[in-house]
């Protein structure tokens, strides 16, 4: 029932936030006042449909600044969305979280929840936050000009959602993709073929969004909460898990992504979504 | 110990309103302008171009 409410967000969030039709039928982009704005997950300003600003885009464009500033603008919008709703964001407002979520229902390969490594593959995603979005904006990187490395090497949604229909309706970008476009061709099919076997492996190993609303996790406005007193520790949320989470991890670890399958999945319906953190197992009991 | 445990229920109403000050202090330095100048371009590097 939840799984279904999710995919309706996911796919809502994801057309209204694109929903910019011009751009994909004449392969130009929106440029109205929207683009002030972010969106809180990751989506390539770039994309024909984007209506608003991808948030990594926007800090590695404010440190791209000659000198340097602290890019306040980007800091808000992460700790805004980040406050309220933690990984929330990943799991029901990120596009591209959703075309991995749709790669993984194929039913192709046995499924696998993470990749071997796990437990030194996961620090991925803060390498890629602080090499490639931070220190590639504010050092020299490849050359004599600062760059948004993340954008320009790595993202796979900029390549999804931004190359592949721009370069799709527009004969002039289409005749300049060369070595470049290839790479990031070749690291969106990696990922997106690996998401029909490993659970999210984009999220789970290389966002540096992921990596950002992670450390929100611990203390966000919403919450999956766990009433302790009618546990009957039968482990069916930690099988639901699709991150593999012990049920203390689940929502407080920063790899949650507050999917909700463990709260669908518990016989007792001990865990659920609440907007109150202080909210705890004992005052459940008493009330 | 129990200051800070006890203020953790509330640290989503700090970040917040953290949040809500950086917004503000972002937008008096102009940095929506910077955002606003690089989301409405094509971002050649974003699509395997520059």
């Amino acid at each position: 029932m939840r799984n279904r409410l999710r995919l309706t967000v996911q796919l809502l969030f994801t057309i209204v936030t694109n929903g910019y039709m011009y751009g994909f039928l004449n392969g130009r982009i929106y440029r109205g006042g929207l683009k002030y704005a972010c969106v809180p997950g990751l989506n390539c300003y770039s994309c024909p449909g984007a209506v608003a600003a991808c948030p990594i885009g926007a800090l590695q464009a404010l440190l791209n600044q000659r000198g340097f500033q602290i890019p306040f603008a980007a800091l808000g919008v992460f700790f805004v969305f980040g406050s309220l709703l933690g990984r929330f964001v990943c799991g029901w407002l990120c596009p591209f979280g959703l075309a991995q979520d749709l790669l993984h229902k194929i039913p192709l390969f046995k499924k696998r929840k993470r990749l071997p490594f796990h437990r030194i593959l996961k620090y991925g995603k803060y390498a890629a936050l602080i090499l490639l979005v931070c220190g590639g904006s504010m050092f020299l990187f490849g050359g004599l000009a600062k760059v948004p490395a993340f954008c320009k090497y790595l993202c796979p949604s900029g390549t999804l959602l931004g190359a592949i229909p721009l370069l799709s309706a527009n004969e002039a970008l289409r005749g300049q993709a060369a070595g470049l476009f290839l790479w990031k061709l070749g690291i969106l099919l990696g990922i997106l073929l690996l998401s029909v076997k490993v659970y999210r492996p984009f999220c789970q190993y290389l966002c540096p969004l992921g990596a950002i609303y992670g450390w929100f996790n611990g203390f966000s406005l919403v919450q999956i909460q766990w009433d302790q007193g009618n546990c009957v520790s039968c482990g069916a949320c930690e099988r639901a898990c699709p991150a593999a989470l012990s049920l203390q991890e689940i929502s407080r670890s920063p790899e949650c992504i507050r999917c909700g399958k463990c709260a669908d999945a518990c016989p007792k319906k001990c865990l659920h979504f609440t907007g109150r953190p202080w909210y705890n197992s004992a005052e459940s009991q008493s009330s | 110990m129990d200051f800070w445990k006890n203020c953790k229920p509330y640290g989503w109403v700090l970040g917040a309103l953290a949040g809500v000050l950086f917004l503000g202090i972002g937008a008096v330095q102009g940095q929506f302008d910077v955002i606003w100048k690089k989301a409405v371009m094509i971002c050649l590097e974003c699509i395997g171009i520059g």
